[in-house]
């Protein structure tokens, strides 16, 4: 266990300390009064590293990681979990633009909200299924060219403002849920939205046990309603974009 | 043991401009140590080409007069600029700015300023009639496209800019900003995209009281360009950011429309939005669209507004820039990041992510209402 005091530090110093304190075989970090350092676990492996972070992260943290979990204590910047292959990110405050694009493996889970651009490009392939976990509310261009995996939009605060714009426009992969009914005619002309079924309960139940567990919040809360499921039309949405069918 | 070696450089460019901005609504002044400490923390974000500031309310005691900040390659061009502001303005005052010799920024221009009125008999005065502010303007225009050497960055009244080729927080030290008092701050990090990192191409770029600080490109410049210049607006700069400030003097002094609305032209939503709105407002945003459709921003920008009765941060309307905004009582935050925010309030009342196209608008409680009209006798 080693305890990082990154006042004043440049970001470049502080990753060099964790990368030199992963390798001489160190497990548990914890980071104080972090404010904007950038790459915080960027690539870094070790299933069992844990990194804690009290102050606010900079951008592109967990980008490329694969493995070790993150705990930010508190609200985090843009581009989170870039292209992330395996590995825990949890925000117990909110999360900035762009979390987890092209991200192919991993969870990121967010307690609050996040802001435009999540999930974009996401990627799943068998085993590789990354899966991304909101409570809050999320901003425009949502799973935007989703490919794969799976997006939990949970929606806790329980505000009927849903005026997120360009909603999963070109999925064409992958799994969305919504804790709320929206109307779906508004948005994406290329998914489409069903009620979830008892399937699908069954797959989420592991993963909202995890993410309330994480953030030792009820279970029971996130539950209590039914949720529903939007899936791409087609895999290949733009397949006759420029040729005749 | 060995160490894996990356084989590429980690010397990265990271390409985006940073900003930041500090308001009080109650105009309670600060120095500048705290604006320094929030850029600073986006240093990353320049590339040691371009730092600046705005400060409003810097100077009570001309806060009658217009307060030229100009730069100078020769005393040459001093000289010739020194005479068409006697020619045509009352110098109550003039001095060099103080300046501090840090290591950090060499090779810097005359820096002189000047605390002017425009004279009531000046010689433009046989061929027309302008109020005093459309005179600064095309006074600023002058001698910025025809004074070889000689460049206004600052031309407001009580406020004034700071900025050079360095990263901001060695121009603040340069300026001395630790020294200067005010109630509104911006600041800017700049990383050049488009035009050089030169002196005078630093941001904020400002006219009469309007200052303006942005991150992002702006691809319909060309089209802005064209339209200002119907207005005799002269964009010698050749940025885009330069187009920003004259458009919104355009908008606000000279049509006279609401900060609110003239942002709506800046990012005006789109049709298909406009197209569910209900009438009188769908009325509105239409017009807007139809009659300003020359003066709508496209490609991606955030930027930081000054003006004499407060500060704007906006968004373009995909946000395709980072923006954060806190408030802390009577004070609001704007930056690129929160953790700039943080570094100089850290658990601010609330914090918050503007969302795409729609301004945080902070104006200034007037305490003294018997004094801004002076109807009200006391």
């Amino acid at each position: 266990m080693i305890t990082i005091d990154a006042s004043g530090m440049h970001y470049k110093e502080l990753n060099q300390l964790i990368r030199e304190g992963i390798e001489k075989g160190i497990k548990k970090f914890f980071l104080e009064n972090v404010n904007g350092q950038y790459y915080i676990g960027d690539g870094i492996k070790g299933d069992d590293v844990v990194i804690n972070v009290n102050g606010v992260p900079g951008n592109d943290l967990g980008a490329f990681m694969d493995g070790p979990t993150l705990i930010i204590n508190g609200n985090a910047q843009d581009n989170i979990g870039n292209t992330m292959n395996a590995g825990k990110i949890l925000i117990k405050g909110d999360a900035g633009d762009v979390v987890g694009y092209g991200m192919r493996g991993g969870k990121i889970y967010i307690l609050g909200n996040a802001g435009y651009r999540v999930g974009i490009h996401m990627k799943g392939y068998n085993e590789q299924m990354p899966i991304i976990i909101i409570g809050g509310k999320v901003g425009s261009f949502f799973a935007e060219y989703m490919a794969g995996g799976i997006i939990v939009l949970l929606g806790l605060n329980d505000s009927d403002e849903f005026d997120s714009e360009y909603f999963a426009s070109g999925m064409h992969g992958g799994t969305i849920y919504l804790r709320k009914k929206i109307d779906f005619s508004k948005y994406s002309k290329e998914v489409e939205l069903y009620e979830a079924d008892e399937k699908d309960m069954d797959f989420l139940k592991k993963y909202l046990v995890d993410y309330a567990d994480s953030f030792n919040i009820a279970l029971e809360g996130i539950t209590d309603k039914p949720f529903y499921k939007i899936m791409p039309s087609s895999a290949r949405p733009y397949a006759h974009l420029y040729t005749s069918a | 043991m060995l160490r894996t070696k990356n084989k590429f450089s980690t010397e990265r460019d990271i390409s985006g401009c940073g900003l930041c901005g500090i308001i009080n609504a109650k105009k309670v002044k600060t120095n500048g140590s705290d604006i320094k400490k929030s850029i600073s923390v986006e240093h990353d974000r320049g590339n040691g080409l371009g730092g600046g500031f705005a400060v409003y309310g810097n100077y009570p005691d001309y806060a009658e007069l217009y307060a030229f900040h100009i730069m100078y390659d020769s005393l040459s061009a001093k000289a010739d600029v020194e005479e068409y502001l006697k020619n045509n303005f009352i110098i109550e005052k003039e001095e060099t700015i103080p300046t501090f010799n840090t290591s950090k920024i060499y090779d810097h221009p005359y820096l002189h300023r000047y605390f002017i009125k425009p004279k009531s008999n000046r010689p433009d005065k046989l061929f027309h009639e302008l109020g005093d502010d459309d005179f600064v303007v095309n006074s600023v225009m002058l001698i910025n496209q025809n004074y070889d050497g000689a460049y206004v960055f600052s031309s407001g009244k009580n406020m004034g800019a700071f900025k050079g080729v360095g990263y901001p927080e060695d121009i603040a030290d340069f300026y001395r900003l630790e020294e200067i008092e005010g109630y509104m701050w911006t600041a800017h990090n700049r990383f050049p995209t488009n035009t050089p990192g030169w002196w005078g191409g630093a941001h904020p770029f400002t006219l009469l009281d309007w200052s303006i600080v942005h991150n992002g490109e702006i691809s319909s410049y060309g089209i802005n360009k064209r339209y200002l210049e119907m207005y005799k607006y002269n964009l010698a700069l050749r940025t885009d950011t330069e187009a920003i400030t004259y458009i919104l003097d355009l908008l606000i002094r000279k049509h006279k429309l609401p900060v609110r609305l003239a942002l709506t032209v800046l990012a005006s939503p789109f049709y298909q939005k406009i197209d569910k709105m209900d009438g009188d407002k769908k009325e509105l945003y239409t017009a807007l669209r139809q009659i300003y459709g020359s003066a709508l921003l496209n490609g991606p920008f955030a930027i930081v507004f000054g003006y004499a009765n407060g500060m704007v941060a906006m968004n373009d309307r995909i946000k395709l820039r980072p923006l954060v905004a806190a408030s802390m009582g009577d004070f609001t935050y704007v930056a690129s990041e929160e953790a700039a925010i943080r570094a100089v309030c850290q658990n601010p009342d609330i914090v918050w992510s503007p969302k795409a196209g729609e301004p945080v608008i902070v104006e200034f409680e007037e305490k003294n209402i018997h004094q801004k009209g002076g109807l009200i006798g006391l």
